[in-house]
């Protein structure tokens, strides 16, 4: 009897250690999570305008419906982004995911002050490797740094009643992301 | 053959007991540091690089992209003031204030985080479309047939849970349930 008891008690501390590593594994085997989703439809390193959710369908669940969105995946294998988004009337937010959808960062509009958003993305190695005098020319650009090599960029403009959705989707639509070594596309 | 039998009986204890709390935690959304508010839940860390393992999971699972906490904070309500799972069936009253913010939405989801379909194509609202007392405070009834006033319409679904989300808001990760945050009480007025 105490024998099985204390083959009980040693099931259940290894059963604590199984819990632990799948909750930690799980975000990394994920085949259905918001950038896998993502990454079967959207190409890379543009700015790619997602549908609006409807009952039949969405891009992914708990979609703020009042929102106009856009996403950005972006893989900084090959250099540093630029990413410009022009702010609509109402708020326009962008927010920043690593490739396991962790928000690491976001500003709005009223915290970047301006009429459009500008950021530099990179990796913390990039922005090390930046030379100094170029960081100075830089300083009024907001840098970014990504912990991992790709991830998503989330850009968001809200149409406070539904009339005004269709401004809120023209402004996203002007938004760029391009490498940062790219000449700007002309338009 | 008792101790392959012994270890066999340990080895099933163990994925019982590790996949089943895993299980568990993914599907009752447990999370550290949460902040309730009368029938509202946040977890303002979700939105931010520290979130805990557990939300990881749980993202992952979903397959949402959180809301960043630069950008708002989101508070989820299941059920009404008194702890019954909200019903579509039923009329529904939210009525009070929300916390400072430039912005908010509420949003009615299945438990799917899929929108609802009904006949005016309506799924939430935005703060600017609320007709509000002459206080500043609202009342929002949220019910399967057309109601006066702000009606958000629940498509008869069984079980729905609400999002509200506030945008550019100084609720954050320091903050405590009190005064300075209020958010509206979900009652049920009439249940056939």
């Amino acid at each position: 009897m105490i024998r099985w008891l204390l083959l009980a008690l040693g099931g259940a501390l290894l059963g604590g250690i199984v819990h632990l590593a799948t909750i930690i594994i799980l975000p990394h085997t994920a085949t259905q999570d918001a950038y896998a989703r993502l990454a079967r439809s959207v190409p890379v390193n543009t700015v790619a305008p997602l549908p609006e959710p409807t009952a039949e369908s969405a891009p992914m669940p708990f979609m703020d419906p009042a929102f106009a969105s856009a996403v950005c995946r972006y893989d900084l294998s090959q250099g540093p982004l630029k990413l410009s988004v022009p702010v609509s009337l109402a708020y326009t937010s962008v927010s920043f995911y690593t490739r396991y959808d962790v928000a690491y960062y976001a500003i709005n509009d009223r915290a970047a002050g301006r009429r459009v958003i500008e950021l530099d993305l990179m990796t913390v190695e990039q922005h090390s490797q930046m030379p100094e005098d170029e960081e100075i020319t830089a300083a009024d650009r907001l840098i970014v740094e990504s912990p991992t090599l790709t991830g998503l960029i989330a850009i968001r403009a809200l149409a406070p009643e539904p009339g005004l959705m269709p401004m809120a989707k023209s402004a996203i639509a002007n938004a760029r992301c391009v490498r940062a070594d790219e000449p700007k596309p002309s338009r | 053959m008792r101790l392959l039998l012994g270890s066999l009986f340990a080895l099933v204890v163990a994925a019982v007991v590790g996949l089943g709390a895993t299980y568990l935690a993914l599907t009752r959304g447990a999370a550290f540091g949460p902040l309730t508010i009368g029938s509202w839940t946040a977890w303002p860390k979700t939105g931010t690089a520290d979130a805990d393992p557990y939300v990881r999971a749980s993202i992952a699972r979903i397959g949402r992209l959180p809301t960043a906490l630069g950008d708002g904070v989101a508070f989820t309500a299941s059920a009404d003031d008194n702890g019954r799972p909200l019903d579509g069936r039923c009329d529904v009253v939210l009525a009070g204030v929300t916390p400072a913010a430039r912005f908010w939405t509420l949003t009615l989801y299945n438990a799917d985080g899929e929108l609802v379909a009904n006949s005016i194509k309506r799924s939430g609202f935005t703060s600017q479309e609320i007709v509000r007392h002459a206080d500043g405070s609202f009342e929002i009834v949220v019910a399967p047939r057309a109601n006066p006033s702000n009606w958000l319409p629940t498509g008869g679904v069984e079980r729905y849970v609400l999002l509200l989300r506030l945008y550019d808001t100084a609720v954050g990760v320091s903050t405590k349930a009190g005064r300075e945050v209020p958010m509206p009480s979900v009652n049920v007025r009439s249940c056939p």
